[in-house]
């Protein structure tokens, strides 16, 4: 599973190598450690108005040091480009141009946010155009960066603020190492609902003023599929984020699930989630030992590779009932509980499959498009409640699985993201231990890749 | 003085201790998946199990009691060993208990009636035993010499200790299954008391069959899936035969019993296999249970052990849980008909059978037990009925965690009150009583 070639490239001379002919020189991406900065070096806040004003502000008040321009001989650490009020595409040249001289003097790991309006909350064509053009700048410019540097983007929907607590929550949620593999990608912000406003204003305190490194203290959360790889990173995350987990398997895998939950202090709840009953046992469960349920992950899932052509019913079959069917049953239960939390999160593992397709693939994409299907309806009905679903898409994610491919594929399929190497399943953790936390209350029906900006199913 | 002795009785007057929950490891064949694991690994794997599946991690338990019945040197203050190793807090005290099969069933006991004192509010109790794994002791003559090799301080002195090895000092001595006092195996013991009680091939193969079929239904239902966690790749019982059928077990050869007047009725099929395993159960009091918001699945409500003169043929070997039956019904005021559910360990099916016999057995029971007539019958749909020790296979001292465990589950499920036998070599044994919480 090693990624020899990222390490070798990392080396003084087969960098020098790998440089001269021109060839991939993926970096070690910047992680995320509990208690560090959210940024070292100076932020340049690029773009005028009263939103970026107050955004400005804010970041100061987070110790951050706030630059409205880039200084002659200075590195950043992150450039934010607020345009919400963009209302023609001619005025995305002044901030976009600025943007350009940041990206010249990011340090590694560093980041670009855009924060702007949704086009689709306009119907002047000219706003519209403006707004769309940001979304097709942003994602050139994180083809751009080098060194580890993601480009992502905050869309505010209609209401939503530059300063609202989603917004900001999200923001640090890009600035930090939680996003490494996160790459060319933009999250829907709304405003935030009223009964999900607790704990919000730790979340977005800078570090050592409050305790945003537990955002999940004193919820419970159930990982499905818990046992192994990305489950068990999952479990591991959302725990030094200060949640409870409940952590879920079939039992042919107790052995590993029950050293995933000792390692987590968690429980281990050994079942089969295709079963009739799997909702209710997890109810039981949560209900009779910790009272309330506050974080669903669906992370369990198989994959049944054949080309169509080859398909039999049973592999089709599998595959539909664990990554999907057992999801809408669970869910229809879990909403049906007052065990549920109000401000209950439910986050589904969808992949990069269901959004391109992938040969051989067709039932799995079936199964992870209908993830994204059954967000989306789900979030409709959420709307205005304290409760929200989204899916995180994993891209090529260095696992198990992944470890199966041919290895020329493999090193092909790595090095065809912006990042030029495959994810961790600790990337696909933190964006979902972030969509588990109060900041993200106003991020609802989303589907967020962490796919490293994967040309497939962009 | 007789009202200071009713205060101190009040203020000690007996909890109640329940059964919270428990894991076991699925037991082996020996010599096949933990060969290579020892009793310390196993109890481990138990113990982690259990904290797994509580969310113990880290914290200490008022006593954890197990204990081994083939027990290495090294194996020294094995069940403290094993809290060390596992999850739980490295200031949760241990202690290890030998009482042959028996030994699971009494760290329950024991550790219950502490519960029931006050003395702990949370106990965890169990056993582990490898027949794979088995110690081995070197034979008498090369202890010796090792002995005074280790003692020897000069070169002279350590060529002379070495001097006195003789060849046939080098072999091994094997453990055997055999009692020491009467050199008889435990399959030849019962045998004995087989054909005494003229129990047919029939109704073994029968009990057996029916051992197979309902571990395999139990199975199938997902009764282990809050019992058990899978060790080292095997997910179910080794021993299980889903598919076993009258017919196949017909088939088997007798292996005990052949050099006896009567029909050699004892088979592998009819009787447990070497075992490896571990099995543990989590016991608290009602306040521990529900400051912790952890289930109580069932109340360990009283217990009874008994021996038996087998050395002089006078009684079978496996026969003490028949002594010790109506001693605890009477205790308790009951009578047969009074449970719902009977947990009568297999070592061998004959052994279920002539205990059943024997208490069926009018003249017996007033002759041996001092009854006033037959203790009464045991309504086989109420036996064993998620399956049992001939098809789950036997590791000695892991079975009444097992038992226990399976039982109070059973309890919490479908209600009422369990009734626990477990025979044990040396002519002991032990019996429980469990009731729904």
């Amino acid at each position: 599973m090693a990624d020899n070639y990222l390490d070798l490239v990392n080396t003084p001379l087969p960098g020098k190598f790998a440089k001269a002919l021109g060839l991939p020189r993926p970096s070690v991406l910047r992680r995320y450690t509990p208690g560090e900065p959210i940024a070292a070096k100076p932020v340049l806040v690029a773009g005028s108005g009263a939103g970026a004003e107050a955004l400005a502000d804010v970041l100061l008040s987070w110790d951050v040091e706030v630059r409205r321009h880039v200084l002659p001989g200075e590195k950043l650490s992150a450039a934010v480009v607020v345009l919400d009020r963009a209302v023609s595409p001619a005025d995305l040249a002044a901030p976009m141009l600025e943007l350009g001289q940041a990206a010249r003097v990011l340090v590694p790991g560093g980041r670009v946010v855009a924060v702007f309006r949704s086009s689709a909350d306009t119907t002047d064509p000219s706003v519209a155009a403006a707004r769309q053009g940001i979304d097709g700048a942003i994602r050139s410019v994180a083809h751009e960066l080098r060194g580890g540097a993601t480009a992502n983007g905050i869309i505010l929907r209609t209401g939503a603020t530059t300063t609202d607590a989603t917004t900001l929550g999200t923001l640090r949620f890009f600035l930090s190492g939680r996003s490494a593999y996160v790459d060319g990608q933009f999250l829907e912000v709304s405003g935030t609902p009223a009964e999900s406003v607790a704990g919000l204003a730790a979340a977005t305190t800078a570090v050592g003023e409050g305790v945003p490194d537990q955002p999940l203290a004193g919820k419970t959360a159930v990982v499905t599929g818990a046992a192994r790889g990305i489950g068990a990173k999952i479990a591991e995350i959302l725990a030094r984020d200060g949640a409870r987990v409940v952590a879920v398997d079939v039992p042919a895998a107790g052995e590993q699930l029950a050293q995933v939950a000792n390692r987590v202090g968690g429980t281990a709840l050994q079942l089969d989630i295709t079963a009739p009953d799997a909702a209710a046992r997890i109810l039981e469960h949560v209900g009779g030992r910790f009272g309330t349920l506050d974080i669903v992950v669906h992370n369990a899932g198989i994959t049944r590779d054949k080309l169509l052509a080859n398909m039999d019913a049973s592999r089709w079959d599998s595959v539909i009932a664990v990554n999907i069917a057992s999801q809408l049953r669970m869910n229809e239960q879990f909403l049906a509980s007052p065990v549920l939390s109000t401000t209950g999160r439910i986050i589904s593992l969808a992949s990069t499959s269901g959004i391109a397709g992938n040969r051989g693939q067709s039932n799995y994409a079936a199964s992870k498009a209908g993830v994204i299907g059954m967000v989306r309806a789900q979030a409709a009905s959420f709307d205005g409640a304290g409760r929200t679903i989204n899916a995180v898409a994993p891209g090529f994610i260095e696992t198990d699985m992944t470890a199966k491919i041919p290895p020329l594929t493999r090193q092909v399929a790595r090095r065809l993201s912006s990042l030029q190497q495959g994810g961790l399943p600790v990337d696909v953790a933190e964006a979902i231990a972030f969509l588990a936390s109060d900041a993200a209350a106003g991020i609802n029906g989303q589907v967020l890749r962490v796919c490293g900006q994967n040309l497939v199913g962009a | 003085m007789a009202d200071q002795a009713g205060a101190r009785n009040a203020a000690h007057s007996p909890r109640t201790a329940v059964v919270i929950g428990g894991n076991r490891i699925p037991f082996a064949r020996s010599g096949g998946a933990y060969a290579y694991s020892s009793n310390k690994d196993m109890l481990i794997a138990a113990l982690d199990g259990l904290v797994a599946r509580f969310g113990l991690q880290g914290e200490r338990i008022g006593e954890v009691a197990a204990g081994a019945v083939l027990k290495h040197s090294r194996d020294f203050n094995l069940t403290r060993e094993a809290v060390l190793g596992s999850a739980l807090s490295p200031e949760t005290p241990a202690y290890d208990l030998q009482q042959a099969c028996a030994t699971g069933l009494e760290t329950v006991v024991g550790l219950s009636n502490k519960i029931k004192l006050g003395q702990i509010d949370s106990g965890i109790a169990g056993g582990v035993d490898s027949a794979s794994d088995a110690p081995i002791a070197v034979s008498e003559g090369l202890r010796r010499v090792l002995l005074d090799l280790a003692r020897a301080k000069t070169t002279q002195q350590k060529i002379k200790a070495l001097g006195t090895l003789r060849p046939k000092d080098l072999s091994p001595n094997a453990p055997t299954t055999g009692e020491p006092r009467t050199g008889l195996s435990m399959g030849e013991h019962q045998a004995l008391t087989t054909a005494a009680w003229e129990i047919t091939r029939e109704a073994q193969d029968e009990l057996a069959y029916r051992s197979h079929h309902n571990l395999a239904a139990a199975y199938d239902r997902g009764f282990f899936s809050d019992l058990m966690t899978p060790y080292r790749g095997l997910t179910k019982d080794a021993n299980l035969r889903a598919d076993t059928s009258l017919e196949k077990l017909a088939t088997l050869k007798p292996v005990f019993g052949k050099g006896l007047d009567t029909p050699a009725t004892m088979t592998a099929g009819n009787s447990t296999p070497l075992t490896d395993g571990a099995a543990v159960v989590l016991l608290g009091s009602e306040d521990y249970a529900r400051a912790n918001n952890l289930p109580m699945l069932a109340t360990i409500v009283d217990a009874e052990a008994a021996a038996v003169d087998f050395v002089t043929g006078e009684e079978g070997l496996l026969m003490a849980p028949v002594h010790a039956m109506p001693r605890l019904l009477q205790r308790n005021g009951l009578t047969f008909d009074d449970f719902d559910f009977f947990e009568i360990h297999e070592a061998f099916a004959g052994t279920v059978l002539s205990s059943l016999a024997a208490w069926e057995d009018p003249d017996y029971c007033k002759r041996v037990l001092g009854l006033d007539g037959a203790l009464g019958s045991i309504d086989r749909a109420k036996l064993n009925v998620n399956g049992s020790s001939l098809a789950a296979g036997h590791p000695f001292a892991a079975t009444g965690g097992r038992i226990v465990a399976s039982l109070a589950k059973t309890l919490s499920e479908r209600g009422g009150r369990g009734l626990i036998s477990v025979c044990a070599a040396g002519g002991q044994g032990v019996v429980a009583i469990l009731e729904a919480k």
